[in-house]
């Protein structure tokens, strides 16, 4: 029940909130209102037993994501009408109209598992040892930092001077 | 399985409560709420009594001393004269944000305080992602100041804006890194589980972790060796200066109840939190808290502010590696020393403190007169 109630909070105001991220013309409050969506996700994840997710996902989403998001929005002139040039309306609506369709559809038509187990309590250890452990994913673990170190060095050599 | 509706505690606590305290979830919830909120009012009152009459001490004057005994009451009357002041909202601000900004600051830092112990399992929730979740939570207080900095329509307040994230961004790189030592060592995240697996405070085997941790807790907190947000001879008064009245002082309190917030973690990571001999739990709890602050107070009172610049090179150039290197050391001395025998790791760890601070030092090179930020 008190799950329930929860569930539909999170799902209520997490929709109108992404509707207002793109319908908001001021595009700092429509950053905000992203920031709000990723908050409401961690909610979600937090309902679902997922809690380090749930942890991760504000530090990550609204920690990081979010600030160069906003840094990026102070860069820009004029936020507060929107971009009176911007002929792309109706187009962004059109194929953001069919990926609705397209993730609704493979929603209600897909057959999603159902965990017949309940979820383990703590969860931190079981996520170490599934993520470090013997035979989990250590080497995918391993070899993402190493991709995000080949991106950083890049974006560096990109940028610098000279 | 869902949350609220199993058994009432077993979510929000692992059944560490003792007997004295109050179970079921509800009532739990509500003492506990009642508790913190009572708790944090109290402390930031004592911290902004303590903090003004200490600093007034290391400067050579007497401090606020009239209102009530020893001026006691200064606070009260500070927070009467606050509220009554007129509310004034910039023209061409953005009302909404302008409004928004000081909740959104103010939130956050109280919610850092449902996972901190006051004595063994009286806490609100004890979560087992504890730290993680006051680093996740205290992450969201910036924007907060991003959302102040840019509804005020001022430039000033964009600037300070710019510069606490900046350096809030900078500084939870070191920070993190220094409670991941911590968490090598207690095996937990749980701040309760730190607690009690500190038979001797961590301090002592974490030194360069304790002051890493301390130096960008202080950065975090943009208290004045790190205040380039407000700093005044620059930038005005940073990001909160078109706020005024019960706005301003919402994020006057928001500062300090971050203070106190950052207090109460270095005592339950590095001091051994509530544990201590004869006195009760709580009452060791609230010394190392006002310790911890009087600490931070000092720190204010004597180090200058620093430059932009070289605010950003101590992090980057100093902190971080050496925070690499003292959790590659910690995690080889958590694998070859199962913490049997502590007084040779303390003296090794201290010794590996010194040499690291004294060889980075040498190392550390600002940008030679030129300011690139």
């Amino acid at each position: 029940m008190g799950i329930q109630i929860a569930f539909w909070i999170l799902a209520i105001v997490g929709v109108v909130a992404a509707l207002a991220v793109v319908l908001l013309r001021d595009i700092f409050r429509a950053a905000l209102a992203l920031i709000l969506c990723f908050l409401i996700v961690a909610g979600i994840y937090v309902t679902l037993n997922a809690d380090f997710l749930a942890a991760m996902q504000v530090l990550i989403y609204v920690g990081a994501i979010s600030v160069l998001i906003i840094l990026a929005i102070m860069l820009t002139r004029d936020i507060q009408r929107g971009s009176p040039s911007n002929k792309l309306r109706i187009p962004a609506f059109v194929v953001a109209i069919l990926f609705l369709g397209v993730v609704v559809f493979t929603m209600t038509n897909t057959a999603w598992q159902v965990a017949s187990v309940s979820p383990q309590e703590p969860t931190v250890p079981v996520l170490a040892t599934k993520l470090f452990g013997e035979d989990g994913f250590i080497l995918p673990v391993e070899i993402v930092p190493l991709l995000l170190l080949a991106a950083v060095l890049g974006a560096i050599v990109l940028v610098r001077e000279k | 399985m869902s949350l609220l509706d199993t058994s009432p505690i077993n979510w929000a606590t692992t059944g560490t409560l003792s007997p004295d305290w109050p179970g079921g979830y509800w009532l739990h919830w509500v003492v506990f709420t009642i508790i913190i909120l009572v708790f944090v009012l109290a402390m930031v009152m004592g911290f902004i009594y303590i903090e003004r009459r200490f600093v007034a001490r290391i400067q050579s004057r007497l401090g606020p001393n009239r209102a009530g005994l020893f001026g006691l009451l200064q606070p009260v009357f500070d927070a009467i004269k606050v509220l009554v002041k007129e509310d004034i909202v910039p023209a061409g601000g953005d009302k909404l944000v302008h409004w928004w900004a000081p909740v959104v600051a103010f939130v956050p830092a109280l919610m850092i305080f449902v996972v901190i112990p006051f004595q063994d399992g009286a806490l609100l929730a004890d979560l087992n992602i504890g730290i993680l979740y006051v680093v996740a939570v205290g992450s969201v207080g910036m924007v907060g100041v991003f959302m102040a900095g840019w509804g005020s329509n001022n430039k000033y307040s964009v600037i300070g804006a710019m510069r606490a994230v900046a350096q809030i961004i900078t500084y939870e790189i070191p920070l993190g890194l220094a409670i991941i030592s911590v968490v090598l060592l207690s095996g937990s995240l749980s701040l309760n589980e730190i607690v009690n697996s500190q038979n001797i405070p961590f301090i002592l085997l974490q030194p360069l972790g304790f002051l890493i941790y301390f130096v960008s807790a202080c950065a975090e907190l943009n208290r004045t060796p790190f205040d380039l947000l407000e700093a005044d001879s620059e930038i005005v008064a940073g990001y909160h200066i078109e706020y005024s009245g019960m706005k301003f002082a919402i994020f006057y309190l928001a500062e300090y109840i971050e203070a106190l917030a950052v207090s109460a973690i270095i005592t339950a990571l590095f001091l051994s939190g509530w544990r201590g001999p004869l006195l009760p739990p709580w009452l060791w709890f609230l010394i190392k808290v006002v310790v911890v602050f009087m600490f931070i107070v000092w720190v204010r009172g004597t180090i200058p502010r620093l430059r932009v610049d070289h605010a950003m090179a101590l992090s980057w150039k100093f902190l971080l590696p050496v925070a690499l290197l003292n959790l590659f050391i910690t995690s080889i001395e958590v694998i070859l020393w199962p913490l049997v025998l502590p007084w040779p790791i303390i003296l090794l760890n201290l010794a590996i403190m010194v040499v690291l601070i004294l060889l980075w030092s040498r190392f550390f090179k600002l940008g030679g007169g030129r300011v690139e930020v």
